[in-house]
């Protein structure tokens, strides 16, 4: 079940994309969610398609691969698709029965929220797929360090994170190790209700999180023994440097922006497909 | 290189509610002296406090009583710290607790980033680090991936990095099969022929500390024992009074010589027993 999550995977491919500075990557995936909100006429919608396929095209990773991406959050689409359609009253009513109205105004918005959210998913999935862990982790720290100034410890954050990145395969396997375990001495896992379940998950989560917090003594004592003292005076084997891709990028980012705001707000192509 | 004076490490007992009912000394008036370039090995059975003495060399842990140098820095002083820890590097028992990097190559620039050396001089250390303990062809692979012999190396070259005076390595292959035994000291001699750096060996494993200039031998927080590993091994019967066994070598040859064979003392090799055996008669 944790396999099918493709959400925040890295998929290794040769592409502009993958080489592209993870500040970019960043920044070009939250204007492109914000961008998704800024319009309503299908113009926009158009646009914002074809932008994303291109950019899907260019990063080389499948499509059948984002899409299983979308698979763990239908439920949540269907929830907010349904509450959208039966919610939303204007415009003519189409269907009427019992206590559900279906108005046309209620069909539209559940269409774009659709879309919107999809878009919203395959987005920052898409930047996830074409960024490594280490490099999103450096972007993160690069782009939020100006808080840094209001005492927000930027450098810790990143460091926290990169290290719970390294220990998420340990701890996996180490899980796995406790439950045999487990078993082996009479544990039983899989039946009963809820929380029954629940309540057996107990012998496994104690030793677990004991054995977290012996490693993370360990290594806050190896991190020092090899003179790490937070952020101040460190250099960096990986410095993160803009190259001229990433200015056309920008550029790029800039003029899909634009287009799709004055497009989109402002050329109200209405094609009702009703 | 390493001195100690008067050397004495007190843990703090406490009871439930974290009131200190009393002290446990670890350490107790330990001298030792290595000078530099030295292969020196500590010995001792479980809580002999060898552990503790290898922590104080790199100053995560400072002396209660005594003092200790490290490149004639006194590790007591606050302002020497991070100066001690740069010129003794420490690889540590479990070699998943002390890789920090998600890629070997980043592990190993670690240490130096922490030191403020420039960029490209990371890069040129990493490299030379990697090539020296023998994985520069994984530089680019996770750690998760690689055996525990390799990642002990990957651990060493880490240290190697900070370039240090010394390397105190930790009872560094207690966690390792007897293929990455046999790895990571391959590894440590190696860099001690190459770099000319002073070794500190904390093992319980015999074997490992027969090519050592010096061996101390520890119990209770004392050294009781302290010598060349032939003078060391020479004497059976002590070693087993600490709960020490000896090389199998010189096992045998101390059983034979118990049943009237003529052998010299502190025989360490399997090679070298074969030949006095064949000198017999």
């Amino acid at each position: 079940m944790i396999r099918d999550i493709t959400i925040g995977q890295y998929y290794p491919a040769k592409s502009v994309i993958h080489r592209l500075d993870p500040r970019v990557k960043l920044t070009s995936t939250l204007l492109y969610l914000i961008s998704l909100f800024l319009f309503k006429s299908i113009s926009g919608y158009l646009i914002a398609t074809v932008f994303l396929a291109l950019v899907i095209r260019v990063s080389r990773v499948p499509l059948s691969f984002i899409v299983r991406g979308l698979k763990p959050v239908i439920m949540l689409l269907m929830i907010t698709v349904l509450f959208n359609l039966f919610l939303t009253r204007s415009g003519e009513v189409l269907f009427h029965a019992w206590i559900f109205t279906i108005t046309e105004g209620g069909l539209v918005t559940a269409v774009y929220m659709a879309v919107r959210l999809i878009y919203l998913i395959i987005g920052s999935s898409l930047m996830t797929f074409t960024t490594t862990p280490n490099e999103l982790t450096d972007g993160i720290e690069a782009l939020l360090h100006p808080l840094n100034k209001v005492r927000v410890p930027v450098h810790e954050v990143a460091m926290m994170m990169s290290i719970a990145l390294r220990f998420i395969p340990i701890l996996l396997e180490e899980t796995d190790k406790i439950m045999k375990a487990q078993i082996a001495r009479g544990a039983d896992l899989e039946s009963g209700n809820m929380i029954q379940r629940a309540k057996s998950m107990i012998p496994i989560l104690v030793p677990l999180f004991v054995s977290a917090f012996r490693r993370a003594n360990d290594l806050a004592m190896a991190m020092e023994a090899r003179c790490y003292r937070g952020g101040e005076g460190r250099t960096k084997m990986k410095p993160l440097r803009y190259r001229s891709r990433d200015y056309t990028a920008y550029v790029v980012m800039a003029v899909y922006l634009v287009t799709v705001v004055v497009i989109g707000r402002y050329v109200p192509l209405h094609v009702w497909v009703f | 290189m390493v001195r100690t004076e008067k050397l004495v490490f007190e843990y703090e007992k406490r009871d439930e509610e974290g009131n200190v009912i009393g002290t446990s000394r670890a350490i107790d008036q330990v001298d030792i002296d290595v000078k530099e370039g030295q292969f020196i090995a500590i010995l001792g059975h479980n809580g002999s406090g060898k552990s503790t003495l290898a922590k104080h060399i790199n100053a995560i842990l400072v002396p209660t009583e005594g003092t200790m140098w490290v490149n004639g820095r006194n590790t007591s002083d606050p302002s020497e710290l991070w100066n001690v820890r740069q010129s003794a590097g420490m690889v540590f028992q479990n070699p998943d607790n002390q890789i920090i990097g998600t890629v070997v190559e980043e592990d190993v620039g670690f240490g130096p980033e922490n030191l403020g050396v420039p960029t490209d001089e990371i890069w040129q250390r990493v490299e030379e680090s990697l090539k020296a303990v023998g994985m520069i062809e994984y530089r680019h692979h996770s750690p998760n991936k690689l055996s525990g012999g390799q990642k002990q190396r990957v651990a060493i070259a880490g240290v190697v990095a900070m370039e240090p005076k010394c390397i105190v390595l930790d009872e560094p292959t207690a966690m390792l099969d007897p293929v990455g035994r046999r790895e990571v000291l391959k590894t440590v001699q190696k860099l001690r022929q190459q770099k000319q750096v002073t070794v500190i060996l904390i093992t319980h494993y015999m074997e490992e500390v027969v090519d050592a200039d010096k061996v101390y031998v520890m119990d209770h927080g004392h050294v009781v024992m302290a010598g060349t590993p032939r003078e060391i091994f020479s004497r059976v019967d002590e070693l087993k009074s600490y709960r020490l066994d000896v090389p199998q070598a010189t096992l045998l040859a101390d059983e034979l010589k118990k049943r009237g064979l003529k052998l010299s003392d502190g025989i360490l090799r399997k090679e070298e027993l074969v030949r006095a055996l064949c000198q017999l008669n």
